[in-house]
């Protein structure tokens, strides 16, 4: 790791203005990404801006139907939250398969989205819970949050606050690990909201980071099961392809995944 | 069974807990990067990031007017210095009689640079951060070439050379065994087996990454080198010997607490060499340790071979002939023992625990632009076993027959049987381990379970795997007129103080293996002393005299062979002593529960009495010196022969390709056993590594050669959710080669599993066009293919 200068913002302002003065300053927020990348020198910000600590930042609020988690909201918080695993346990069981124990006390759900790493799982819930991204500026709906691989709406210096989602009727997450990593070969998140509107978002097989398949939702709003995602059509050209496997196994995993994800949800 | 010709021990199979656990659970080891010397200064090695290159020119200047930096060295310093390479000390020759083709191996690149993570250039700083930044700096002119990856590639007309004097990257090209025979009998067959086989590369993974510390002190013109190594007299032998650095008696290799080696860590590696000649240019000390992306780039890898096989089969099912060609990738350099291991530790036993008339095998060992490979977990051993237990289980599919009962029909039965490839198989009753295995594994009950499994939707598999493998290399002689540089006995040590307490100096090394607790046992035992009377002090070239280490399963039937054997003679003078100081017959001196008594009477005297009066002198018997301490060295007289049968059950997801292990049983024959539980260990670590090679690990280079698999992201290690909890058993013949009978357990797991479970997979999918790993893309491939 090169040098650089840490600094624990206490507010969001704080933050703001810490990220102003840095030269070529990064937020922080659990750094389960950045800090190895870090490690290795293919990152070397001047400033890191640890964004963890900050009050208006932490928090799970559930109010009926509505769930909102703040930015720095540990993966473990999230896990293990009484109120969210009453009216969404998918999210609840995606945040306990993230990494392992160490990675889900350091690692945030602000961070994971902002990184939008192609193979972690918050982005696909994101999508297919169709969560509203808050930041210190706007909102930002998060089909038009997600962009491609590593790749976000954020702008320079805007901070993700919370993310906000109505929890649907039903939601399951199905992952296939990769061997080595254990980050998502693929992840199918589905979730059904209500009167037609039916949501997947796919995780780690994309060769463009997450993305919804619209013909599985639209098979799965006609005949909620899992035969009705079998046999769909999952563009072979749209996959990754690497030494873990190439883009046939990756479409098929889509297909497996988003089958076991409609059987869990049930 | 044969005869015995073991010592009486008493009972010392007992799983005693391991005494330096105590020191490594609670993070109080001492290990090489756990030294901090005075004035210590910290070295890292500017490494080529290209596989194959010319070094036009290097800069150095603004690197060494970085802050904190002491010295930066490259090819050029160690040239001047006249600093030697790294020889390969087992010399094979070619079967047309040319010796093999050894280019030089620089410690620092010479116009050259032949793999990604050839060091080019070593910064010496006050801190590694200083050292790391100042390598940045340093501006290296490269002349990128065209790269060789794999084996067959390397020797196909027109393909990159390697070495400008290893004419198509040919290394050698080797034979053992009767060609003509084999294809008589291949000619003749009733039915022929046919396979092509890859065996993927490896690449160690020590949990403790390799790491080196060099002090020159000025005063005494001496050197002292702390290293992680499984063997510090060789190393320091080979490093007096080759680098004009340090002569053996002006040096000193301390190799400390070292976390795991599985081969990795036998061989002299450029980085020690490096720092030790350093710290005597710089002058001060020299600290390097390897980060993990070093430790995949540059240590030695293991295994990758490509081989082509074919097996006779009479009518009545009997082998007649083996046929064996294989192509070896040994990388970029020679390693210290990589010429041996494709041979000598290959193909000798590829008669399997089989009795085979003609074998013949061929090896062609080749270079490319990869990082040397070498000898890991096994050696040579699991390639021959996954070749024959591939063939075995393939055969018995074609041929329509019980896997199991043809391996049965086909086993060596009586002994000693000598292979037409070297071996001679002392002891063994394979049945014995064949049967156990199936017993635990209730292979009757198979097909029942498997169409349980078919219901839920899941493809369920066996397969075996009937091991044989070689420890414990000897005579020295034998491997001496094989091209060893070196012998392999084994010496030790017993010392025994004034007060009657034991300190054991022997040439093995425990990086893993706990040997200060097996050690202790067979002392403790000896003299009926408490174990915290015993001390093992090994690793320290000042402390023990010259040994040769541990690898391929040997500090068991080698090194403990010396231990009895210097205990003998120790417990021979304590007997006179006694005798005389008692008034006895030296015959009716019986030592036991720390005294030293006279059958049949109640004269005795304690243990301790005894060693006092060795060292007072004061009353011996005429003529002996005073003391009590001895030494010896031993030789085998024979390799050792471990065996076993493991079986393997699977259960398939066709949808993923997803390999869960349902059952993993390991019916071992290891000889004598000193602590069963620590016996449990190296099988539970074998067969996961085994599981780790045939499931999961691969060392992938693009076609440029740039190491993809370069970090645990890609790299993929077995995990606790990987594996079952494994079925294990015991079932001993002793080994009539060592007072001891033992045969060795290291590698036995990492050998025996790696066909099992592709046996398995195979036979739950229906295809065994299957390579290794199976990943579930490829088992997914396979099912779909």
């Amino acid at each position: 790791m090169y040098s650089t200068n840490y600094h624990r913002a206490s507010s969001l302002k704080d933050a703001q203005a810490l990220f102003k003065k840095a030269g070529d300053g990064k937020f922080v927020s659990g750094g389960q990404t950045l800090l190895p990348t870090m490690k290795q020198r293919l990152a070397a910000p001047s400033d890191l801006i640890d964004l963890r600590h900050v009050k208006d930042l932490k928090g799970i609020k559930v109010s009926g139907k509505k769930v909102t988690i703040g930015a720095a909201t540990t993966h473990a918080e999230v896990a293990t939250n009484d109120k969210i695993v009453k009216v969404c346990p998918a999210i609840c069981s995606l945040a306990s398969h993230i990494g392992d124990p160490a990675v889900r006390h350091m690692g945030t759900i602000g961070g994971s989205i902002a990184n939008n790493d192609p193979a972690a799982d918050y982005p696909a819930a994101m999508m297919a819970l169709g969560a509203t991204i808050h930041t210190n500026k706007r909102q930002i709906a998060a089909d038009k949050f997600f962009k491609g691989m590593f790749e976000t709406a954020l702008k320079d210096g805007e901070i993700i606050t919370a993310v906000e989602f109505s929890a649907p009727k039903k939601a399951a997450y199905s992952k296939y690990p990769n061997p080595a990593s254990r980050y998502a070969m693929c992840g199918v998140f589905v979730a059904d909201h209500g009167k037609g509107d039916v949501r997947v978002a796919v995780t780690g097989a994309g060769n463009d980071g997450v993305f919804r398949h619209k013909a599985m939702e639209k098979a799965l709003a006609a005949d909620w099961s899992p035969e009705a995602v079998a046999s769909a059509k999952v563009n072979e050209g749209d996959m990754l392809s690497d030494i873990h496997g190439n883009e046939a196994y990756r479409a098929n995993l889509v297909r497996v995944m988003a089958k076991r994800a409609v059987a869990a949800a049930g | 069974m044969n005869d015995m010709t073991q010592t009486d021990l008493g009972p010392i199979a007992k799983s005693v807990l391991r005494r330096e656990d105590q020191r490594f659970l609670t993070g109080v080891g001492m290990y090489t990067d756990d030294v901090a010397l005075p004035g210590q200064t910290y070295g890292v090695f500017l490494r080529s990031p290209h596989a194959h290159a010319r070094i036009v020119a290097i800069d150095t200047a603004e690197a060494a007017k970085a802050p904190g930096v002491i010295r930066i060295f490259t090819g050029a310093d160690l040239a001047e210095a006249k600093v030697g390479g790294l020889p390969c000390g087992w010399l094979i020759h070619s079967k047309d009689g040319s010796p093999m083709k050894e280019p030089p191996h620089p410690v620092l690149a010479q116009g050259k640079v032949r793999h990604v993570g050839d060091q080019v250039a070593l910064v010496v700083a006050e801190s590694v951060l200083q050292a790391k930044d100042a390598a940045e700096l340093i501006v290296v002119d490269y002349e990128e070439l065209p790269a060789v990856i794999e084996a067959v590639d390397a020797l196909k007309p027109g393909a990159p050379q390697v070495h400008d004097n290893a004419p198509g990257n040919l290394i050698y090209d080797w034979e053992i065994g009767d060609g003509k025979a084999a294809d008589a009998a291949i000619k003749k067959a009733a039915h022929v087996t046919r396979m092509q086989i890859h065996n993927n590369r490896l690449i160690p993974n020590a949990m403790e990454p390799r790491a080196a510390l060099g002090v020159y002190d000025a005063a005494e013109d001496h050197f002292t080198c702390w290293t992680t190594s499984q063997n510090p007299h060789v190393a320091r032998l080979v490093m007096s010997a080759f680098y004009n650095v340090a002569p053996e008696h002006k040096l000193r290799v301390i190799a400390p607490d070292v976390g795991g080696g599985f081969g990795s860590k036998i061989y002299i590696y450029p980085e020690e060499i490096c720092c030790l000649w350093a710290s005597k240019r710089a002058g001060v000390p020299v600290k390097w340790v390897a980060d993990r992306t070093e430790s995949f780039l540059a240590d030695a890898h293991g295994r990758d071979h490509v081989t082509t096989v074919e097996m006779a089969f009479d009518k009545d099912n009997k082998i007649t002939g083996l046929k064996v060609d294989t192509i070896a990738n040994l990388g970029a350099y020679m390693s210290l023992f990589s010429s041996s291991v494709p041979t000598y530790l290959y193909a000798t036993l590829l008669s399997g625990q089989y009795n085979i008339a003609n074998i013949h095998c061929n090896v062609r060992t080749v270079y490319t632009n990869t990082a040397p490979v070498d000898a890991y977990r096994g050696a040579g051993r699991p390639e021959a076993t996954y070749v024959v237990e591939r063939m075995m289980e393939t055969a018995a599919r074609e041929l329509g027959m019980s896997p199991a009962e043809l391996r049965r029909k086909n086993f060596v039965k009586s002994f000693p049987h000598q292979t037409p490839v070297i071996m001679c198989y002392d002891a063994g009753d394979y049945n014995a381990t064949l049967d156990a295995a199936l017993k635990a594994a209730d292979y009757d009950g198979f097909a029942k379970r498997k169409s349980a499994a078919a219901k839920k939707g899941k493809l369920r598999g066996m397969g075996l795997s009937c091991y044989i493998e070689a420890c414990g290399i000897a005579p020295s002689a034998a491997v001496g007129s094989l091209g060893a540089g070196v012998g392999l006995w084994e010496s030790a040590e017993v010392r025994v103080n004034p007060v009657g307490t034991v300190e054991i100096l022997t040439g093995s090394h425990s990086h893993g293996q706990g040997h200060e607790t097996t050690f202790t046992q067979l002392v403790s035992e000896r003299f009926g002393l408490p174990t915290d009377n015993v001390q093992i002090i090994h690793g320290d070239t000042d402390k023990v005299q010259f040994g040769m280490g541990t690898y391929g399963s040997r500090s068991g039937a080698v090194g403990m062979s010396a231990i009895v054997k210097a205990l003998d003679k120790v417990e021979g003078k304590a007997k006179k002593i006694a005798a005389h100081l008692l008034e006895a017959d030296e015959g009716d001196i019986v030592i036991e529960n720390g005294e030293v008594k006279v059958a049949g009477t109640d004269k005795k005297l304690g243990w301790h009495e005894v060693c006092l009066a060795a060292y007072t002198g004061h009353n011996l018997p005429a003529g002996m010196e005073p003391g009590l301490k001895e030494g010896a060295f031993y030789d085998p007289t024979n390799f050792t022969f471990p065996a076993g049968t493991y079986v393997c059950e699977v259960e398939v997801d066709p949808e993923t390709g997803k390999t869960e292990v349902i059952q993993f049983v390991a019916a071992d024959d290891f000889g004598t056993i000193i602590n069963p539980m620590i016996v449990e260990g190296q099988v539970h670590g074998g067969i996961t590594q085994g599981l780790g090679q045939a499931l999961l690990e691969n060392a992938v280079y693009d076609d440029n050669g740039q190491l993809l698999t370069a970090s645990y992201m890609d790299y993929a290690m077995p995990r606790a959710d990987d594996v079952p909890s494994y079925k294990l058993s015991t079932h001993e013949t002793v080994c009539p080669g060592n007072p001891l009978g033992m045969k060795g357990c290291g590698e036995a797991g990492a050998i025996g599993s790696p066909p099992a479970l592709i046996n398995a997979i195979t036979d739950a999918i229906g295809n065994n066009a299957l390579a290794m790993p199976a990943t579930p893309a490829r088992v997914w491939a396979a099912i779909n293919g």
